[in-house]
């Protein structure tokens, strides 16, 4: 039965207070370990469509007619249209139409007074029409000013060159501790304290006291962000690369005032996103415009400079931070003032959360400040906030470790917390004492590996945990189908960004109904053709979905049973469904295919849904990694040469993907912490670091020794399946992780990301001096 | 009319000078298995082979390559490299994979054997955002069974 509940609901960390309608979750968990498919390495359902180039991504999708889009986007940080002619630019070969800002003042006049379909590109009128998305006040470099439409990319790029600007150039505001002062603030500052910071560092006998400061990352999924536009009659299709079909469909449906279900979105498969394709983005408006104006279908894709520019990026931030502990370790009082360089628009991400979350300490208190500034909006990143806080929180660790002269690892340990201090509650599951555990071997290498240290180069091994959230939630929802031949058909309009979860969905739903992996099919990608799924981001599909594609083939099970029961003049609890079988108890078999061949050409449809969180319990996600670093203490290059990860992630569903994440994960952690920064104009705004070879992502030569683990224990809490999910967590404690083991292995404090050869020589020499002082004094 | 040799076809194509083969491909002809994510030569996702040799079709104007062989992943979907990619989960949301498989190929047609560092020479013009590369590492260090 449909039940009404009040919910917290988490996606990114961040919690909203809302009505969720579930169903309660009835099935018993499976016995942990590896199953019949479930638990068991799995190579990609969809491998072959992507390894072969037969996947068509949203960049692939082709219409007849279709028209391509370029965008005129802000060179300024902070400007005025002050006039704008398209007159030029809509007389250039192949235009088909043109979309200026809603409002201000363009030499044409009203756009709308012209009417569709009065206006053809050949007329006299100049006049464009326009989006909401567009605007004549720019607020960062950018930003999304005009569009034309025409036959090929490359004529509708030549002409946006010839859209005539007159700009009012402003004075942007760039630094985000100015902002701070200067109270441009996207949000009121979020405090959070708990117990006394005072009197926690009055009872400390070391305290440290760090700045750290994390880098603007951009996240340059290798497919763009882009749509396809097309109007089917009155209603909408959007092809479009997205991590959350329905969010799209809603967010199109409110601005263009249509029906929900006039607006189809479709993303079968997509080329990456990591947070920064969670909403519809200027370019689906373009498009959608544009599509209507001229009849045709028409493309909008961003180019990787646009990309670059304008479609989200991991802000930067500002940590000031100060611990106090007890000489054996105890934490006494955590405290730090977090600045995110947001942006002109975005969110303010819950930077200070792993210093709430992670350790059993009394006295706790963080200020968030998230500064309005004039650059592009930023976008959740692969664990927004937690990754640069934990940068923080992490390395300020193991500065207190080494003032308290205490063993890294022991100093975690000692201040485990086994309850969430924030609110109280107990965790739905929590074995990050079982990661330590497993640690200890990759951490004993830290003798050995430091004696490998040889002039110019110094060896070291660092840790840092993780902590994170993933539980995923109702509502969620899928069907599957079971035909006559006793193949199944999982149906449900999620989608599948690149992490493997269609596969993860076909392992489960032939678990259940005991078929062979290669009988079942997984159907997603599509509003159109199946029930409402989980947004793919905070690590939410596999926890949202698995329960819920779970729930669905166990209604076609019991189905199957009736009806096999039925047929066979046998009670219904002795049968089950085993490797494509319908098995009783007393030894009789029948393949599936004989049972749903009753049916003929009918199927069998079951249904499921995710069931409800855990009322009162906490879920997260928890880990630990390991690095080991080589540090050439003349030049400041640093070499990650091993990486070690155990992660607690509840079950894990296909072992061969989860070791991928991971390790993408790591390798993400490694180009942040080195090599990926984005690059402004100090007195323009504007992004230097617009190309990939500009931006420096990493590449295969980049790639140290990796090592993954899984706790790999259902959370027996959760839901029925015991999953968490895996995207996330890999990428958290990774900086950390490397800047310690830098500490290690020259006793420099690394505090800046990203560990260019400035800001570790800029160490090394501090380190020296340092030890100059204290020579001196002793 | 430009006369183009894909994978062993030959087709006329009516792409303007100044047009790259990449989009000439992928536009005219319908090979949309080769992928474009930079279109200035910078990530390799583009990489198809010309006579044998990966070449970065995006950079590469489509009337520069009359009269020699093309060859895109769809001419490779039967190498033994694609079941070591899919068999080593070398890829992640593929958008990258068929012009690793590509680069992939044009080694082991010259060295089927590959040491690691010759691998990681190689392959390090094909970036990978999902961070699949111990996996392609591992494909092409088993590519042969």
């Amino acid at each position: 039965m449909a039940r009404l509940i009040r919910t917290e609901k988490e996606v990114e960390g961040r919690y909203t207070e809302q009505w969720v309608v579930v169903e309660e979750d009835a099935l018993d968990q499976w016995p942990a370990g590896p199953l019949e498919t479930v638990g068991r390495d799995t190579p990609r359902v969809d491998g072959y469509e992507r390894a072969r180039g037969e996947a068509i991504y949203t960049a692939d999708v082709q219409f007849p007619g279709m028209l391509h889009t370029a965008v005129l986007r802000s060179p300024h940080a902070r400007a005025r249209v002050k006039r704008i002619d398209f007159e030029r630019a809509l007389a250039a070969p192949g235009v088909r139409a043109a979309l200026g800002p809603a409002s201000g003042e363009s030499s044409g006049g009203d756009a709308e007074a012209s009417g569709a379909g009065a206006y053809t590109p050949d007329s006299s009128a100049s006049a464009p029409y326009s989006s909401h998305v567009l605007t004549d006040e720019p607020s960062f470099a950018g930003a999304a000013v005009a569009a034309l439409a025409a036959d090929t990319f490359a004529q509708a790029a030549d002409a946006v060159r010839l859209i005539d600007v007159e700009w009012e150039v402003l004075e942007p505001l760039l630094d985000a501790d100015e902002a701070v002062a200067r109270e441009s603030l996207l949000e009121e500052p979020r405090r959070y304290e708990r117990g006394d910071l005072e009197r926690g560092l009055g009872e400390a006998d070391v305290v440290v006291e760090a700045e750290y400061r994390t880098q603007t990352l951009l996240h340059n999924a290798l497919e763009t962000h882009q749509s396809v536009c097309r109007w089917e009659g009155d209603t909408l299709e959007v092809y479009i690369s997205t991590q959350y079909i329905w969010g799209v469909r809603s967010g199109v449906a409110k601005a263009l005032e249509l029906p929900q279900d006039k607006v189809r979105v479709v993303c079968n498969f997509m080329g990456g996103g990591f947070g920064a394709k969670n909403n519809a983005g200027d370019y689906t408006f373009i498009a959608a415009e544009l599509a209507r104006r001229t009849g045709r279908p028409v493309r909008c894709a961003l180019t990787r400079r646009e990309e670059n520019m304008a479609s989200g990026n991991r802000n930067a931030t500002i940590q000031r931070l100060v611990a106090g502990a007890r000489a054996d370790g105890t934490l006494t009082a955590l405290g730090g003032e977090f600045v995110n360089a947001v942006g002109w628009d975005g969110f303010s991400a819950s930077t200070s959360g792993p210093m709430q979350l992670l350790y059993a300490c009394d006295n706790v208190r963080t200020v968030d400040y998230g500064a309005q500034l004039n650059t592009s909006p930023n976008a959740a990143f692969r664990a927004p906030g937690f990754v640069e806080g934990t940068f923080g929180l992490e390395c300020l660790l193991d500065e207190l470790a080494a003032k308290l002269d205490l063993d890294p690892l022991e100093l975690r340990k000692r201040n485990y917390s086994d309850s969430d201090l924030v609110d109280g509650r107990p965790f739905s599951s929590k074995r990050l004492l079982e990661c330590y555990r497993r640690a200890e071997p990759h951490w004993a290498r830290r003798e050995e590996v430091r004696a490998r240290s040889e002039a110019p180069w110094r060896r070291g091994v660092g840790l840092a945990s993780q902590v994170w959230y993933g539980g995923g939630g109702p509502p969620s929802y899928a069907w599957v189908r079971v035909g006559s031949d006793g193949r199944a058909t999982v149906i449900t309009a999620m989608q599948d960004i690149g992490t493997g979860t269609r596969t993860a969905m076909a392992q489960i739903a032939a678990e259940e109904l005991g078929l062979p992996l290669d009988r079942v099919e997984v159907a997603l990608g599509d509003s159109a053709r199946g029930p409402f799924a989980s947004i793919s981001a905070g690590s939410s599909t596999t926890p949202s979905m698995g329960p819920a594609v779970r729930a669905a083939a166990a209604d076609a099970a019991r189905q199957i049973v009736e009806i096999a029961a039925q047929r066979y003049h046998l009670e219904q609890r002795v049968l089950s469904l085993r490797g494509g079988h319908v098995v009783s108890a007393d030894g009789g078999s029948w393949p599936l295919e004989e049972v749903t061949g009753l049916l003929g050409s009918g199927q069998i449809l079951g249904k499921g849904a995710r069931g409800p969180n855990p009322a009162g319990m906490r879920v997260l996600t928890f880990g630990i990694q390991v690095a080991e670093v080589a540090v050439d203490v003349e030049t400041g290059e640093v070499r990650v040469e091993r990486v070690a990860a155990i992660h607690d992630v509840g079950r894990i569903i296909n072992p061969l993907g989860a070791r991928s994440q991971v390790e993408g994960g790591i390798i993400q952690g490694i180009g942040h912490t080195l090599s990926e920064q984005r690059l402004l104009d100090p007195l323009s705004g504007s992004v230097l670091t617009q190309t990939l070879d500009a931006y420096k992502l990493p590449t295969i030569a980049d790639v140290p020794e990796l090592v993954t683990e899984f706790v790999d224990e259902p959370d027996t809490h959760l839901t029925n399946l015991g999953a968490k999910g895996l995207g996330e967590p890999p990428i958290i404690p990774t900086a950390a992780a490397i800047a310690n083991a830098i500490r290690d292995a020259t006793g420099a404090d690394v505090r800046s990301l990203p560990v260019t050869r400035e800001e570790m020589l800029r160490a090394l020499r501090e380190a020296r001096e340092r030890e100059t002082v204290a020579a001196r004094t002793s | 009319m430009l006369e183009l040799h894909v994978n062993g076809g030959t087709y006329r194509s009516g792409a303007a000078v100044g047009r790259s083969l990449a989009e000439t491909l992928r536009e005219e002809l319908g090979f949309t298995g080769t992928k474009i994510a930079c279109n200035e030569g910078h990530c390799g996702a583009c990489t198809v082979l010309l006579d044998g040799v990966p070449t970065l079709s995006c950079i590469t104007l489509a009337h520069t390559v009359a009269g020699r062989e093309v060859t895109t992943i769809e001419g490779l979907r039967e190498h033994p490299l694609v079941d070591a990619f899919v068999r080593a989960d070398a890829l992640q949301c593929g958008f990258c994979t068929p012009g690793q498989i590509v680069s992939a190929a044009a080694l082991v047609a010259t060295n089927p054997s590959p040491s690691r560092e010759e691998i990681r020479h190689a392959m390090s013009g094909n970036l990978c955002r999902c961070g699949t590369y111990p996996r392609i590492e591992e494909a092409i260090e088993t590519w042969q069974g």
